[in-house]
């Protein structure tokens, strides 16, 4: 799958396909009832990139998230998809957009009145794929995140944890080429949580997926930002640590506060960074 | 927001609503068995309600005209008043009151809850119109199954009417139905069903809008529950009165 994925996605022969962001926005303001939420936010995810979100709860994560699906439209400024301008787009005409973006909800939203499988198959049904194909997808998609039992249970009957996992099952399949991840791991047991950073970083290094990844958590910071992914000699995908012949990796953090980035640039900076906010919010200060 | 602007602006957010449905008819996807499912749901499972009021209303309109038409003595009569009443104004408006009671709530109960838990805009983040997938085959089962379920409340309502005529006034069962059956006119019978399809379409769009524009969480979805029923039964009722006086109009021009 891997192989097939890689020809697909790796246009880097064009060169316009590598220098365009898979996305950019552009100087975004929004306010809602006169709060000022996104204050001037400039964001660029180059192709293969994974942008990390830091930032107090309430802070715009989630709605940066929002406004590139075009669930919300901002007041001003520019956003881009693939270097498509969305920001003016209409409902349909931002369908075919999402269709290669996919998301993981912070609150999971998952379908109530379908089951597991409906809820993964979601996608694939609707681009009108054959039944035994998306059977198949579904299957691959629930083994992954550990779930392959759950198949037929009703969102209802799960765990949060469980729902979440659902979640981006439903979120990967139909492999997209942007992925856009609202605290995956929150409430989740660590090797669970290790399992998705594992995930971010194999679709960032091996099939070219852009992604952003909102968390709180700076356990999620370190997984993504020290291991990279590579295929050895038997063809097995290997997780190696960043060494210090090779730092290579294509994360960046960036860092929000009262709806400003005050923080842009890679772990070792976010490390020996002097603003105070940054080093207390790594701290877990106030 | 002054209540008249807000009234305009709900308006047109309604006439758009119904407008982007209906647009999406002529395109892909379609989504038959979601459709059939909303059939299934209004039309067979609102029958027994409306099958039960249109019994007793057509049952408690002979109970009280009878002894009034017996005054003037024309009581052979009774099976055409009811006929007129029921076919015309009580078949429809009682049975899209019931439906929207029963299903202008679930709907916006329903769209309402996915809204604050999300699932409309996971819906639209997975590549889907939600007013193609779920508004359209709502509205669309409300215009189709709300003519057929009034046609069912008339007859139950003449069955209703012929019952407490023959068992507590003692008229004949063949007086009743020939009077029936002489008193009702083409035009009833298309005004009888034009008519539903209108309030078919007000309680569908009603409670679709009122449920996706639900805001404020699991109190805001019993808001719009309330909202939708409320606004579309009013609409329902006001509707009637206009709608009475163009059918008028028209089927007495279609008569000349
Ligand atoms: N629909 C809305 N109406 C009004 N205010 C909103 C709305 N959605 C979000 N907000 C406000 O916008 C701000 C940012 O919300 P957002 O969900 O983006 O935060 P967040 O950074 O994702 O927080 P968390 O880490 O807790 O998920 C919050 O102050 C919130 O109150
Ligand atoms: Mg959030």
């Amino acid at each position: 799958m891997f192989e097939t994925q890689k020809i697909e996605t790796n246009n880097s022969s064009d060169p316009f396909w590598t220098v365009v962001p898979a996305i950019e926005l552009r100087d975004v303001c929004l306010s809602f009832d006169d709060k000022l939420i996104l204050d001037n936010i400039s964001v660029s995810v180059r192709r293969g990139e994974c942008k990390i979100i830091l930032g107090r709860s309430g802070g715009g994560k989630s709605t940066i998230v929002r406004l590139i699906l075009g669930l919300l439209k901002p007041d001003s400024g520019r956003i881009l998809v693939d270097g498509e301008d969305i920001t003016d787009y209409s409902e349909v005409e931002m369908m075919p957009v999402r269709q290669k973006i996919g998301m993981v909800f912070q609150e999971g939203a998952l379908f109530d009145s379908v089951s597991v499988y409906e809820n993964v198959a979601y996608r694939l049904r609707e681009q009108g794929h054959e039944e035994a194909e998306i059977e198949r997808e579904v299957t691959r998609m629930l083994e992954f995140v550990d779930l392959a039992d759950a198949i037929n249970k009703m969102p209802i009957e799960l765990s949060g944890g469980m729902r979440r996992r659902v979640g981006i099952a439903r979120a990967l399949i139909g492999d997209p080429s942007i992925l856009l991840f609202d605290e995956p791991t929150a409430g989740l047991d660590p090797p669970t949580a290790r399992t998705i950073c594992e995930l971010v970083i194999k679709l960032r290094d091996l099939q070219d997926v852009s992604s952003i990844f909102v968390t709180h958590e700076m356990n999620n910071v370190e997984n993504l930002s020290s291991e990279y992914a590579t295929v050895n000699e038997k063809g097995e995908v290997v997780f190696e640590k960043e060494g210090d012949k090779l730092c290579l990796i294509n994360t960046e953090i960036l860092m929000m506060r009262n709806g400003k980035i005050i923080f842009n640039g890679t772990d070792e900076q976010l490390k020996s960074s002097d603003e105070v906010y940054v080093k207390r919010f790594i701290r877990g200060e106030r | 927001m002054n209540p008249l602007t807000r009234f305009l602006s709900e308006l047109q957010e309604v006439s758009l609503l119904i407008w982007r449905a209906f647009i999406s008819i002529f395109s892909y996807p379609r989504y038959y068995a979601e459709t059939i499912k909303q059939m299934d749901l209004i039309g067979v499972g609102s029958l027994p309600i409306v099958l039960l009021t249109g019994f007793f209303t057509g049952g408690v309109l002979v109970l009280q005209v009878f002894p009034t038409l017996q005054y003037y003595s024309i009581q052979n009569e009774a099976g055409n008043s009811v006929a007129t009443s029921l076919i015309r104004e009580l078949g429809p408006v009682l049975s899209a009151l019931m439906v929207s009671g029963r299903i202008g709530a679930a709907i916006s109960a329903e769209l309402g809850s996915m809204v604050v838990s999300q699932q409309i805009d996971a819906m639209r983040a997975l590549g889907t119109d939600p007013i193609r997938r779920l508004v359209l085959p709502r509205i669309f089962s409300l215009v189709v199954m709300l003519p057929l379920l009034t046609v069912a409340c008339d007859i139950l309502g003449l069955i209703g009417g012929g019952v407490v005529a023959s068992s507590i006034y003692n008229q004949d069962y063949h007086v009743f139905a020939t009077s029936v059956r002489v008193g009702i006119s083409t035009s009833d019978l298309v005004s009888g069903l034009i008519k539903p399809l209108f309030f078919g379409l007000i309680i569908g769009a009603v409670a679709c809008h009122k449920g996706l524009s639900t805001t404020g969480g699991t109190a805001g979805v019993g808001r719009s529950t309330t909202d939708a029923v409320v606004i579309a039964s009013i609409w329902v009722i006001i509707f009637d009165f206009f709608l009475s006086k163009a059918l008028q109009y028209l089927l007495d021009l279609g008569q000349l």
